[in-house]
């Protein structure tokens, strides 16, 4: 080994080669535009993806899109129906969801974030919250089925309902208590200083403080709910006339459309298409809104 | 810094004599620095700086929070290439290459202008892993020169008694003061020609402070130093060329002894006296 | 009073979960009952003869999830690597928005674009090509073979995959952005490439939150139904090739339910598996999170 000697200090290995370093700099460099390029290739191949669900909406969908699909219920095949029904079986079942559950995620989030801190319980329901914000949705439905529609004998709106309603729960938990985690403690504390008691201070200052956080949240929650279909098999099953008893089987997008795209009359898959159409706009179209509301918040 | 602390210091004949281990006889430059300005976006950091750092010494860069002595650094080394938005204009002239020009390998010149920073960054691998990971980039060594390479960077940065017998445990386990060191041996073990230190002991204890500025009086022996410090003490024991920024300006700049005991500028004084800062 | 509904909200979370996991069981305790443990390794499906077992779907859902982790990975490690580190300061909002637009998408429309864009693909070129090309060769051809449907386990995979890679971007995007700024910049320090800096320093020091985001795209593919019913064939055997039908828990349950009645045995069979689903879930979900939990409150 040939030591070389910079200054005093004599520095072992062989003397720093130029060339070996050059050589190695190169390759390294290889390997670096080698994964940068397969990185801009992932992302390409992403919104490709994106690109090819969107243009296949528009494409099948368009044509069937026209007055009749907002102004009639779903017919028989051949005698031009439209998708009222499932239209406005769809908006029942999702705002009621939404009521129903908005106000139990609230509470869920309020107790995280103001009371229950690192509490035993308030981790157990952290934990829980979180892993049914990710379970699967078919299981929600199954499990409504349990409850409501099996001992009852019979499916209905309002099982629909429940079903959407469970799922909004974690989604509006989540927010809220990262919305309410954001405030700074001097506020509480100066609002606490001025003798209020702490629910005044959460209803009156934290939420107002919070608001657009939370209404990010409750909409998420509402766009993710529209499009469901796999709950609603086993709760509101689905009804082909105009409906809007809730204790009766209920239309709804989703499940008009799962119904239709595979059926083999050609008009019934064109109302399939536009009503994809329709929920999956309509779902970006909230999720966009929620992102500038909560830019608009910030 | 208050006052009182420092104003006595000052009158002092032997801060400049006994303290100051720096030499009054500035070498030649290693990196020439002339009009150099910088940008954040629109907002122009540096205002053309224009500083010699002498081959083998010790430059300090001493000046109040945000007056642009941590910015030169992260020029010297391209720093400023990862963020968008930041750009410099002038000369930083090393071997007849401009340093901030856009063509030079800013990988290749980093081996050869190494950099220490505000708090200990060791990686998350082993201690031997973290010395041994900069020199592999840049060069070929065998299994038996490697060992001697990790061996001689951690002696020279005096850890390698505390750490000879646990190479292969994580790094994340040292102390401080001890990742401090394990960063400098990792810097010096790319050989480098000029190392630069920004702010190196500002999260550490007084004793493991001593000991970096200890070591950067040692290595001074092989390596052109830059360091920029919040303390004038520390300037003033570890330099032997001091500058002092103030707005993006460098304001006057000469032998340590010098700067601390006969400022011509009038803000140097009030700066090293405590008036401000 | 408003502390106490707050809690009581917190303990309703939990009783959710409880009832969830009871509902399910008690609805398949009939069939667990009948077929005894073993009903997990039993390939039977027989409505006629009233013999059921879930080895077929169980064994669908994992190969389909796990196979989807294979395509989904690569590719949304490397579009959180353009988002964190490549890509420039403009673009990373609006492509990263179209990234999470993808996970807004409904499942059915997945199903729907699935079904009418990816299977002819896969019917037509893709699979002829594979069955030409790697179906020839010796030990893995074997997974490469049999007429080319375009439907399948491969296909339901890749539709899965692309369901997925939003979550686990999303996941890795935020995990690579807590590694503080220094401790890249002293890897660029010693002169590193981007790749080098990635591949050293950022994934060693966020690997555990890693797994943890691929954990959740896991999680999410388990119980995925409604794009996979439309593309998996629908078949209760075990095909030895990636092209062949199969099924899995969600789509099984999705497909069969319609044609069980109330208190049959074959409901009770759907039952029982979606509660070993959700049993799956919760633990690939569970440790998901503490896995996250460390880095990434929430």
């Amino acid at each position: 080994m040939s030591a070389t000697t910079m200054g005093s200090g004599a520095i072992p290995g062989p003397a720093k080669d130029e060339k070996t370093s050059l050589a190695l700099g190169r390759s390294r460099h290889r390997a670096n535009v080698i994964v940068k390029t397969l990185c801009v290739a992932a992302t390409l191949i992403g919104l490709v993806f994106l690109a090819s669900i969107l243009f296949t909406l528009l494409w099948r969908g368009i044509g069937g899109l026209s007055l009749a699909v907002f102004t009639t219920s779903t017919l028989p095949p051949g005698s031009n129906g439209g998708l009222l029904n499932a239209i406005v079986g769809s908006l029942i079942q999702t705002v009621l969801g939404a009521a129903i559950g908005t106000p139990i995620g609230l509470m869920v989030g309020t107790y995280l974030a103001e009371y229950a801190q690192n509490s035993t319980l308030g981790n157990a329901v952290r934990f829980v919250s979180d892993v049914l914000l990710s379970a699967p949705s078919i299981l929600i439905g199954l499990f409504v089925y349990t409850l409501l529609v099996e001992p009852f004998d019979g499916f209905s709106g309002i099982a629909g309902c429940l079903a959407l309603a469970v799922i909004v729960i974690p989604i509006v938990v989540r927010t809220t208590e990262d919305m309410l985690r954001l405030i700074p403690n001097t506020l509480r504390e100066a609002v606490i200083g001025l003798g209020a008691p702490k629910w005044k201070m959460i209803t009156l200052v934290c939420y107002r403080a919070a608001r657009e956080g939370i209404a990010t949240g409750v909409l998420l929650a509402i766009a993710r709910v529209a499009g469901e279909t796999a709950p609603l098999l086993f709760t509101s099953l689905g009804n082909l006339n105009w409906s809007v008893d809730l204790t009766k089987p209920m239309a709804s997008l989703p499940v008009t459309i799962y119904q239709y795209a595979g059926s083999a009359f050609e008009d019934w898959v064109q109302l399939a298409w536009a009503g994809a159409l329709l929920i999956t706009f309509g779902v970006l179209a909230i999720n966009i809104i929620a992102r500038v509301v909560l830019r608009g918040g910030k | 810094m208050s006052q009182t602390t420092v104003q006595p210091q000052t009158e002092s004949k032997s801060f400049g004599g006994v303290q100051a281990r720096g030499s009054a006889i500035l070498n030649k430059a290693r990196i020439a620095i002339s009009e150099l300005d910088f940008f954040y976006g629109d907002n122009r950091a540096l205002k053309g700086i224009k500083l010699d750092l002498p081959e083998r010494q010790v430059t300090g860069m001493i000046g109040p929070s945000g007056c642009g002595k941590s910015t030169l650094l992260r020029v010297l080394n391209r720093m400023y290439d990862l963020y968008p938005g930041q750009h410099a204009t002038g000369q930083a002239m090393m071997d007849g290459i401009n340093i901030i020009d856009p063509k030079v390998d800013i990988n290749a010149l980093r081996s050869r202008i190494g950099m220490v920073f505000q708090k200990p960054t060791p990686f998350p691998m082993t201690i031997y892993e973290n010395i041994a990971f900069g020199v592999k980039l840049h060069e070929k060594l065998s299994k038996s020169a490697m060992d001697e390479r990790v061996e001689w960077s951690l002696s020279r940065a005096a850890l390698w008694g505390e750490v000879k017998d646990r190479l292969n445990s994580s790094a994340m386990g040292l102390s401080g003061g001890q990742q401090q060191r394990l960063c400098i041996a990792r810097t010096i073990a790319v050989r480098p020609e000029v190392i630069l230190f920004d702010e190196p002991t500002s999260a550490l204890d007084p004793i493991s402070t001593l000991k970096i500025e200890e070591l950067i009086d040692e290595l001074k022996v092989d390596f052109t130093i830059a360091i920029v410090t919040h303390n004038m003490q520390q300037a003033a024991r570890c330099a032997d060329q001091v500058a002092f920024f103030y707005l993006g300006e460098m304001v006057e700049c000469a032998p340590a002894a010098q700067i601390f005991t006969a400022p011509k500028e009038k803000r140097t004084q009030e700066y090293v006296t405590g008036r401000f800062g | 009073m408003f502390a106490g509904l707050a809690r009581f909200s917190g303990i309703f979370v939990l009783i959710l979960l409880g009832a969830i996991i009871v509902g399910l069981f008690l609805g398949g305790e009939a069939a667990l009952r009948a077929f005894g443990p073993f009903f997990v390794a039993d390939t039977e499906w027989d409505p006629v003869q009233q013999l059921f077992g879930g080895l077929v779907p169980i064994y669908g859902t994992l190969i389909t999830s796990v196979l989807a982790l294979t395509f989904a990975v690569p590719i949304a490690f490397g579009i959180a690597f353009y988002l964190t580190e490549l890509a420039p300061q403009w673009a990373r909002r609006p492509i990263g928005t179209a990234i999470e637009l993808l996970a807004a998408v409904p499942s059915i429309i997945y199903g729907m674009w699935g079904f009418f864009v990816v299977v002819p693909l896969m019917a037509q070129y893709v699979q002829p090509w594979a069955i030409d090309t790697i179906g020839e060769m010796p030990v893995i051809g074997f997974l490469f073979q049999g007429p080319p449907f375009g439907t399948g386990i491969l296909t339901a995979s890749l539709i899965l995959g692309i369901m997925i890679i939003p979550f686990i971007a999303a996941t890795m995007r935020d995990v690579f952005e807590t590694v503080p700024p220094v401790y890249k910049e002293s890897a660029y320090g010693v002169g590193c490439t981007t790749w080098e800096v990635m591949r050293s320093i950022v994934i060693p020091y966020t690997r555990v939150s890693v797994v943890g985001g691929i954990m959740l795209g896991l999680g999410r593919a388990l119980g995925e139904t409604m794009a996979v019913t439309f593309v998996i064939g629908n078949t209760n055997r075990i095909a030895t090739s990636l092209f062949g039908p199969g099924n899995t828990i969600a789509s099984i349950v999705a497909l069969e339910f319609p044609e069980s009645e109330a208190h049959s045995l074959k409901l009770s069979s759907l039952l029982l598996l979606g509660f070993i689903l959700f049993i799956i879930s919760f633990i690939v979900l569970a440790i998901s999170r503490a896995l996250l939990r460390p880095r990434l409150k929430g």
